[in-house]
Formats: C-alpha cells, structure tokens, sequence
C-alpha cells in the first residue's frame, strides 16, 4: 500500500544518496575500525580481559561510529530546502522518520558486520558460535540507537552546533539499551547462551525499542512541523 | 463555512502566528478562489513567506483556521493536489534529474513516476541531462527542474514564495508558459512576489500584507498594471 | 503579586531549614556506623527527591504546553528542570563527600547515584539544548519534546541500574539498618524534603519570572526590527 511504499521510497532514496558517495558510511567504519585497533595495540589485553570487556568495547565503537551516520540524517535534507520539499509532500512526519530510520538501520548494520569480524581476528575471539543469537541483539541494540539518533537528528537539524548537540543528547539516553546490549553481548563472545539471569537485560532491549519507537513515531510531526 | 470553504482553493480565517510573544502574522483573512491566481505582495519580513508556509502545511498557525482545497492544511489528500516551489530547489544534489523527479513523483502517488518524470524533464528542457547530476547544473538548469518538480504530480493549486527572483530569461519563459497554461486548466495559484510586473501580469487578485496585516485585498485593476508601485505607496507603510 | 509569592516561599523556606540545621547538627546523636558524616544523608536525600519531582513535573508541564501551546507552561518546565538539575548536583556531590568519607574514593557506582548521575546529564542536555535555539517559540516546542523522552528515558535509567547493580553487587550509600532508620533519626529527613521543595519552589518562581522577562525582550526585539 502507498503508506509502506513511500516510506520505503524515503529510505531507498537515502541509501541510493549515501551509497553514490560513500562518505558517511567511509567515515564512520574508519573510525570504528582504528578505534578497535589502536585499543588492542594500547591495552593488548589478555583473553580473560577480552572476555569481560567485549560488549563494552563494541557497542561503544558502534555508538560513536554510528553518530556519524545518525547525525547526516536529516542533515542531507538542508541543502536546497529539500527538507520542506519533503514536509510539504503527501507523507506524515512519520513516514518519513520510519523511512530515515531504515535506511540508517540498514547502514549501521553494515558497518557493524564488517567491524566484528575485525574485532574478532585481532582480539582472537570467536564470535560466531553464537551468532543466531549474536544477530538478534545486535538488531535490538542498533535499533535503539537508531531511532534515538534519528529523533534527535530530526531535533536538532536547524540548530548551530548540530555536529555537538547530537551526541550529548543520544549517549544519556541511550544508557540503559546500551547497558543491556553491552550485557548480552559479552555473554555471547564468550559462546554461552543468554540464560535466565540475562533475560532481563532482553527484556529492557525490547521495551526501550517499542517505547522509544512509539515516542518517536508520536512526536516527530511536532518536531518537523509544529 | 465548510460548505463554502470547500468551494475557495485558499480559505485563511483569523491566522495568528506568533514567534514568541511577537505575532508575525495578525489575524489574515483571506480566500482565494478556484482558478484564481493571487499575488502576494509585501515588503521582506512582512509575513508573505511566513503565511505561504502555513498554507503548504509547513509551519502551524498560533491562532486561527485554515483550509486548503477545503481541508486542513496538512490532510495528506490536499497535500497531493499541492505544488510548493519556496526560495530553495528543493531537489537532491547528489541525484540525477531523472531520479529526483522519479522520487518526488512516488512520494505524490503519481501512476507511473518514471514516465511523468521523463515527460516533464522534456516540457522543461531538460531531456538531454536526464541522468546528469544536479550537481553539475548551471543555476537555470535547476530552476526547471524545480519547476518539473513542482508541477509533475498534477496539481490543483500552486504555491510560489518569489518565483521569478533570480530567475534567468529562459527559466522565466517556461515558467510563465507554464502558469499560464495551468491558468488556464482552471489551476489557482498563490505566488508571493518582489516582481511586480511579471507576477501582475499572470495575477487576477492581489493581496498586500504589511507588517504581519492584510493591508489590501483586490481584483488585478489594468491601474496596478500601468503603475504597479502604487499599491506599495498607498498601502505599504503603515 | 508573584513578588509577594517568592518572598512568602523564601521566606518559610529559610524558616524551615534553620530549624532544621538546628535539629540536624546540634539536637541529633551521631550514628553507630558511619560517625557524624551520616547527618549528610540529610540533605543527599531530600535533594534528589526534589530534583526527580521536579523533573516529572518539567514533563507534565511539556506535555501542557505541547497540548495548550501557552508558553508559561514553557517557562515551568524550563525553570524547573534548571532547579532539578542543580539539586541533583548537590545530591552527587553530597553523595561524593559520603563515599569519600566511607569508602575512601571520590566516585562509587553506587545503583541511586550512578543513575542520578544520568538524570543530571540528560537535563543538562536539555539545558544546552535550549542555549541553542533562539526563537521562543521553537525552543519550547523542540525541548519539551525533549523533555518527554528525557522523563521516559529516567524511569527506565532508575530500574535497569538497579538491575545492574543487583547483578553486579557494589558499594551501597546507605544508613538503613534492615530496612528502617532508628525512631527519631527519620523524621528530620522528611522535615528536610519539605524545606526544599520550598527553596526549590521558589527559585522556579524566580525563573519563571525571568523566562517570561527575556520573552518580552525577544519581541520587543522583533518590534523593532519590523519598523
């Protein structure tokens, strides 16, 4: 139906722009990767370290990575005024907030999976034992850092010192889906399950998502328009 | 009123907008009806972008309703039979021509985007740098592609914040023809404007606004065509 | 009028911490364990149920002004985030002092602190936020939706820390033996809570005041400009 499919619209377009010139996505895998490598060589932690360090290390590398990518996102709108051209269309804030929203989900991802193979050569883990389960909290963690980073995105593109504004609003915000990611992942490096005493951390994962994905959804028509 | 209002392309009633405790706009009256085309005269900073926005569904009045084509401003259905063109292009640098069209066409449900965006890059002259980057456009390249952008999904009343400044010969010839020609298919046309002589000629309403007030509002008079600074002197200051 | 208010507030407000002062520092015994640096708990305490009270009421006065677009209910929410944001530094700082005192450091992980530490940085979030924008109307609109999230965001901070914290157990500040305080040492906590909902109310009426001040200058501004 036209509703999904000008919301997929919305996020094709974004990735057909960022995949022509790739800046973004360069910019924010570099600093990923040199951040991952310049930890081992400073710290060159032992195994049982690695262990416990793991999540931490990685979903703060996403975090800072991935406000590269969030913050383009509505920033791409300003030049030209595209933004109006866009809120003035036939799409509710919404829609074009899902549709932001997938795109950035889709390039966050990407950067993630290229970066854990990475981790995983220099930091000799292995990380794919369990990687069905790998997968699904890295869908839930990133998913909160998306929506989180989009909103606040939309928030603050008008404003001077955007680029500083950004991080200081999502990384607070983002401390409890960070905390659970951080949980569940450093279970998961070390190739056991999440067993009972980590569910919880499951739990606050999946209702940060649905909470923070209804807030948004909710108030970004006020956001973009008035 | 919803009666009549659904007979006025325009209807603006007591819209207040305010930045703070400073109203921008003070209590607008305004219709314009179908097939009308209004010229929006003000000096800059008088609220003649400000009340084009709100229109558009852009922005949110304080105070005050507003119905477009008889509904609210920002009814998804309305907004597909609207075409804004503000100060800016509103098209993607790092697009082709094609592919920008193609985009805006899908976000307005037009049947078949490609072939509407194909069929306006020609009627805009821009059928030889379908797939060049706007990037690479000179300035009157991108003004028509504004303009197809603007008029590809067909419609029902346009809205023009100074359409004609900056403009190059060729860019306003097209764009003249082309309201014209939607003049004439019975399209209304809201356009603000710096450009008197141009705007007048295609207008067959004025409005002026000064300071945030409707200072006059008319039939185009053959008067305002001979001395289109009058209205400015008469009305203009306050 | 709201002159006479914020003086009447002050004024019981002063009244009322005096005496409380008097009973903390001169009237009570200092307690078993910790010596006499437990009287901080209280001021630690009663400032951060102050600053969270505060910033539930800065979300109920967003959402006021978000339905009802009137910009007091702006001016609410901005002046008592401000005053939370203060009382929840000195809830940290207090609690510093006390786990220097105890525990020997100056930080300690402890679940209500680290989380009060979160509340404070998201609200002064929300104050750089609203440095940034200058248009009134745009800065209430934009940071009360903030303010929204930052409120929702509080709640889920508060549980899954304590979650944390019940996982990896650490350093807890706390004089609860069992669950309650000896008879006679609670009640000038309470009594406390009270002063400082009182200093707080009146320093948010002062804000206030300053808020609809600087939105007066801000048009008369744009008069100016427009002539």
């Amino acid at each position: 139906m036209l509703y999904l499919r000008q919301i997929l619209a919305i996020a094709g377009k974004d990735l057909r722009s960022e995949l022509r010139s790739k800046e973004t996505v360069n910019a924010s895998l570099s600093f990923a990767l040199v951040i991952l490598l310049l930890f081992s060589f400073a710290f060159d932690p032992s195994a049982e370290t690695v262990r416990e360090i793991s999540g931490g290390l990685l979903w703060l590398v996403f975090a800072f990575a991935g406000a590269l990518v969030l913050n383009r996102s509505f920033a791409r709108e300003q030049p030209n005024d595209c933004l109006d051209a866009l809120i003035a269309s036939p799409t509710s804030g919404a829609q074009l907030f899902l549709g932001k929203c997938l795109a950035n989900f889709v390039l966050l991802m990407a950067v993630e999976m290229i970066c854990v193979p990475v981790f995983g050569i220099f930091y000799n883990v292995a990380w794919t034992r369990r990687i069905g389960w790998l997968t699904v909290v890295f869908a839930l963690g990133t998913w909160a850092l998306t929506i989180i980073g989009t909103m606040f995105s939309a928030l603050t593109v008008n404003l001077r010192l955007r680029e500083l504004m950004l991080p200081i609003l999502v990384y607070p915000m983002m401390i409890p889906a960070l905390m659970g990611a951080i949980q569940l992942t450093t279970v998961l490096m070390t190739g056991a399950p999440p067993g009972p005493e980590n569910q919880v951390w499951l739990r606050l994962l999946v209702g940060f998502d649905i909470i923070f994905t209804i807030l948004g959804v909710g108030l970004v028509e006020i956001v973009l328009v008035g | 009123m919803a009666a009549s209002a659904a007979l006025h392309a325009v209807d603006v009633h007591d819209i207040w907008k305010y930045y703070g405790d400073f109203p921008a706009l003070r209590g607008i009256e305004l219709t314009v009806e179908r097939g009308a085309c209004l010229a929006l005269l003000g000096r800059n900073g008088a609220g003649k972008t400000t009340l084009l926005r709100i229109i558009a569904g852009l922005s949110r009045p304080g105070k005050g309703t507003i119905h477009v084509l008889g509904e609210d401003a920002r009814n998804k259905l309305t907004r597909r039979r609207i075409g804004v063109l503000g100060h800016a292009i509103g098209v993607y640098e790092e697009l082709s021509a094609l592919e920008n069209l193609r985009y805006f066409g899908r976000l307005y449900g037009v049947a078949d985007p490609t072939r509407t965006a194909i069929e306006w890059l020609e009627r805009t002259g821009l059928a030889n740098v379908r797939d060049g980057l706007v990037r690479e456009f000179s300035r009157g390249m991108r003004q028509r592609l504004a303009v197809a952008r603007t008029f590809l999904h067909d419609p029902a009343l346009l809205l023009l914040d100074e359409p004609f400044t900056a403009l190059d010969d060729r860019a306003i010839a097209v764009l003249q023809s082309l309201l014209r020609q939607a003049q004439g298919e019975g399209r209304s046309i809201v356009m603000s404007t710096h450009q008197l002589r141009e705007a007048l000629e295609l207008a067959t309403d004025v409005a002026l606004i000064n300071r945030g007030k409707l200072a006059f509002r008319g039939p185009r008079t053959q008067g305002m065509l001979d001395d289109p600074a009058w209205l400015y002197r008469n009305y203009g200051e306050a | 009028m709201r002159e006479k208010l914020i003086y009447l507030f002050s004024a019981i407000a002063a009244v009322l911490l005096a005496w409380d002062l008097y009973r903390v520092f001169m009237v009570l015994p200092d307690e078993a364990n910790q010596g006499a640096i437990y009287r901080i708990i209280y001021f630690h305490v009663p400032a951060a149920m102050t600053s969270l009270l505060g910033f539930f009421v800065a979300m109920v006065c967003s959402a006021l002004y978000l339905i009802t677009r009137n910009l007091r209910f702006d001016s609410v929410a901005a002046a008592v985030t401000e005053v939370g944001v203060v009382f929840a530094a000195v809830n940290l700082v207090t609690g510093s002092i006390w786990g220097r005192i105890i525990w020997g450091i100056w930080w300690t992980w402890d679940a209500r602190l680290t989380s009060m530490l979160v509340c404070w940085l998201l609200y002064a979030g929300y104050l750089m936020l609203r440095r940034a924008i200058d248009e009134p109307t745009q800065r209430a609109r934009l940071s009360a939706v903030l303010s929204i999230f930052a409120f929702v965001d509080v709640i889920i901070v508060w549980k899954s820390i304590e979650w944390w914290r019940t996982q990896h157990p650490g350093p807890v500040l706390s004089i609860r033996n069992g669950g309650g305080m000896a008879p006679g040492m609670e009640s000038p906590l309470w009594w406390n809570v009270l002063a400082m909902a009182l200093v707080a109310t009146s320093l948010v009426l002062l804000r206030m005041r300053q808020e609809g001040i600087r939105r007066e200058i801000d048009a008369l501004r744009r008069y100016a400009h427009a002539l």
